[in-house]
């Protein structure tokens, strides 16, 4: 009897090693094997035996299961799980499936034959066959990954990088995670195509350190495998909490052992990277696709997606949803599929009232945009992003100023300074909408009570809502608005980077799209 | 749960540990990281050891220090929790759950914001060390609170 029962960090965080202990007492003959996560997180601990899927479970289900009693957990062959069969795994066609730092199991999956294929090209070739395949970034910014290889490949010979992005720092973004924990030789098997493709000798993992798990995981990978991809060489970095290291200039900086500042551009990283060296800096995601291009074929992964966004984006559901977990499709697939039909709404049974795509710089959309496509260019028209896939779902009790304040706040904590659109920015727009709300709630309580009453409202700074009452709420209201529109367009086109430059989206999407929660009429754009 | 970092800053080991990483290239973080993880926190005579060590200045090594919110530069005598207070954890009610973590742990215990650990379908999580916890209500971080 084979049980299989993961050790991702989200599988552990819900109890599998207690489950894993309870069953090794249990069925002392049985083969457990640990292995990565499905990725079917509202199951986690998932016990898999002899393919047959249970979950979630506890040690006090173990003797059930093993009886043959626990119909209720029973979820069958996981494989035929609707939430799995649906889905077109490319990126994470081994979830669920090894043992994540076998080496048997990877070869025994495909693994290393995209780095054979590429020992047999031309560099050029390489590069050629990503340009072919339309893979675009995964980060969130969609820059096709031919075009920055050739551009690292055509610089001058001499010591070039290749850096991985695994700063994951948006909230509701998992999928990095589960690639380094659950798949990591195909994370270093792409890098070592990318080093191939480029002349580069050397490559970084930055990983926050926010993901110990993964760390661990990529540290015992990159020195199993070491001699399977010399000469090049990976380190694995740990980041050290900034969330704005995520920003590819910003990163090298901190790889360099400085402060995580952001660079002006140009130069371009390709050009002048990491120790001023050519580099090419992709997101984990990116790179882990590459063993698909490469073994597959330019071909096979362009004839998924649609317009100009190809292949599989690993879409992870987050947030406050009855299903989440990581859902890789082709790209088309609409926001309402994804969060009525695959999630299954929200876990509190409230109504869906907002979702968040693409963390903390994402725009909130309401249910009505559901029928916007996944693919990059229809969320630009919608006014937000993909960013790298993260869907945050909110029910009916979310209130949109409090989220579009916390947007402001967290830019502001997590500044890097240089910039003052940023730095200034983002207290100027908490400040903004701490009035904002003053007034919404003044508004509020004056209606109830026809003559203001003192202390009647229930939040904010005694000092803002004496301003606001000593004008009428509304004409205070209706400046705020101006004002932070005027302060958002600013910080979007004077930023240097995503993270200034990025914070209007969920502001002013929380604000356009639920007016009446900033104290507003309905549409009063 | 493994508790370190609670050494006593000693010249000899802080030279060594330093110098352990010194061959990487862009070696401050790496060090300052095994710094922490040796002693818990980074005084400021190991601030001159490691600018000294580096040639840079010492505004420079604070410089970094004061950048990134991992790096302590006062020690935490109390057992900490980190909670995740973002948006997919909001979601999922962190925010009310905070609040009573906060009351609950009075002075006892640090409970430190975090922002996001990537395990953002089964909210509210926690991190204590390098042990995560998930689906977090009053009674299960209740129970997480008093066992430190």
């Amino acid at each position: 009897m084979q049980i299989r029962i993961s050790d991702d960090a989200l599988a552990l965080a819900c109890g599998a090693d207690r489950v894993t202990t309870a069953f090794a007492k249990a069925a002392p003959d049985a083969d457990i094997r640990r292995v990565s996560s499905w990725g079917m997180h509202w199951l986690e601990p998932l016990v898999e035996i002899d393919g047959i899927g249970y979950g979630p479970v506890t040690p006090a289900d173990v003797d059930a299961i093993l009886f043959g009693t626990a119909d209720a957990l029973r979820i069958g062959r996981i494989e035929d799980h609707p939430f799995i069969a649906s889905q077109t795994r490319l990126t994470f066609a081994r979830a669920g499936k090894t043992r994540s730092l076998s080496l048997d199991d990877y070869d025994a999956t495909g693994g290393w034959k995209g780095l054979r294929a590429a020992q047999a090209m031309t560099a050029l070739q390489i590069v050629e066959t990503v340009t072919a395949s339309g893979l675009r970034g995964r980060g969130g910014a969609g820059f096709p990954a031919g075009i920055k290889w050739k551009t690292v490949l055509d610089a001058p010979a001499g010591r070039k990088y290749i850096v991985c992005n695994a700063d994951e720092g948006d909230s509701g973004t998992f999928a990095d995670r589960m690639v380094m924990e659950g798949d990591p030789y195909m994370l270093i098997e792409g890098m070592a195509i990318a080093g191939l493709a480029t002349g580069a000798g050397k490559g970084f993992i930055y990983v926050r350190s926010e993901y110990p798990h993964a760390i661990a995981k990529l540290e015992a990978a990159v020195a199993r495998s070491r001699m399977i991809i010399a000469p090049f060489e990976i380190e694995v970095r740990e980041g050290a909490g900034a969330y704005v290291c995520g920003e590819e200039t910003s990163l090298l900086n901190s790889l360099e052992g400085k402060r995580g500042e952001v660079r002006a551009k140009p130069p371009l990283p390709a050009h002048e990277g990491l120790f001023g060296c050519p580099t090419v800096i992709n997101n984990v995601l990116t790179l882990a696709a590459i063993p698909y291009v490469l073994a597959q074929g330019a071909e096979a992964y362009a004839a998924y997606g649609m317009g100009r966004s190809r292949g599989t984006m690993p879409i992870q559901l987050a947030g406050n949803l009855k299903y989440g977990g990581l859902y890789e499709t082709a790209f088309g697939v609409t926001l309402g599929e994804l969060v009525d039909d695959i999630g299954g709404g929200c876990e509190s049974g409230r109504p869906v009232r907002a979702v968040q795509v693409g963390g903390p710089l994402g725009a909130y959309f309401p249910p009505a945009l559901f029928d916007t496509p996944f693919d990059y260019e229809a969320f630009a028209a919608a006014d937000g992003l993909i960013g790298h896939g993260g869907v945050t779902v909110f029910d009916t009790e979310v209130d949109m100023a409090a989220q579009a304040r916390f947007a402001m706040t967290f830019c502001a904590v997590e500044s890097c300074g240089k910039c003052t659109p940023c730095r200034l920015g983002s207290t100027r727009g908490v400040e903004t909408i701490d009035r904002i709300i003053a007034a919404r709630d003044l508004a509020a309580s004056s209606s109830v009570h026809p003559e203001p009453v003192e202390g009647s409202s229930s939040s904010g700074d005694p000092a803002l809502k004496e301003r606001a009452s000593t004008r009428s709420a509304q004409t205070e209201l209706e400046d705020a608005v101006i004002l932070i529109e005027d302060l958002c367009d600013t910080m979007k086109f004077g930023s240097l980077c995503a993270l200034g430059g990025f914070t209007p989206y969920p502001v002013l999407s929380a604000l356009h799209h639920f007016p009446e929660d900033f104290g507003l009429k309905e549409a009063a754009e | 749960m493994e508790r370190q970092g609670d050494n006593e800053f000693d010249a000899e080991r802080v030279t060594t540990t330093i110098r352990q990483n010194k061959h990487l290239e862009g070696a401050l973080l790496p060090i300052l990281h095994a710094l922490q993880a040796e002693f818990g926190w980074i005084d400021d005579t190991t601030i001159r050891a490691v600018a000294l060590e580096l040639n840079l200045s010492r505004a420079e090594v604070h410089g970094v220090i004061s950048f990134y919110h991992d790096f302590r530069t006062r020690p935490e005598a109390r057992p900490v929790i980190k909670l995740c207070r973002a948006e997919a954890c909001q979601a999922r009610g962190s925010e009310p759950l905070a609040n009573w973590a906060a009351a609950k742990a009075a002075n006892r215990i640090a409970i430190e914001p975090v922002y996001c650990l990537g395990l953002c379908s089964v909210g509210p999580n926690a991190m204590i060390g390098h042990d995560v916890y998930a689906r977090l209500d009053e009674a299960s971080l209740g129970a997480l609170i008093e066992a430190l």
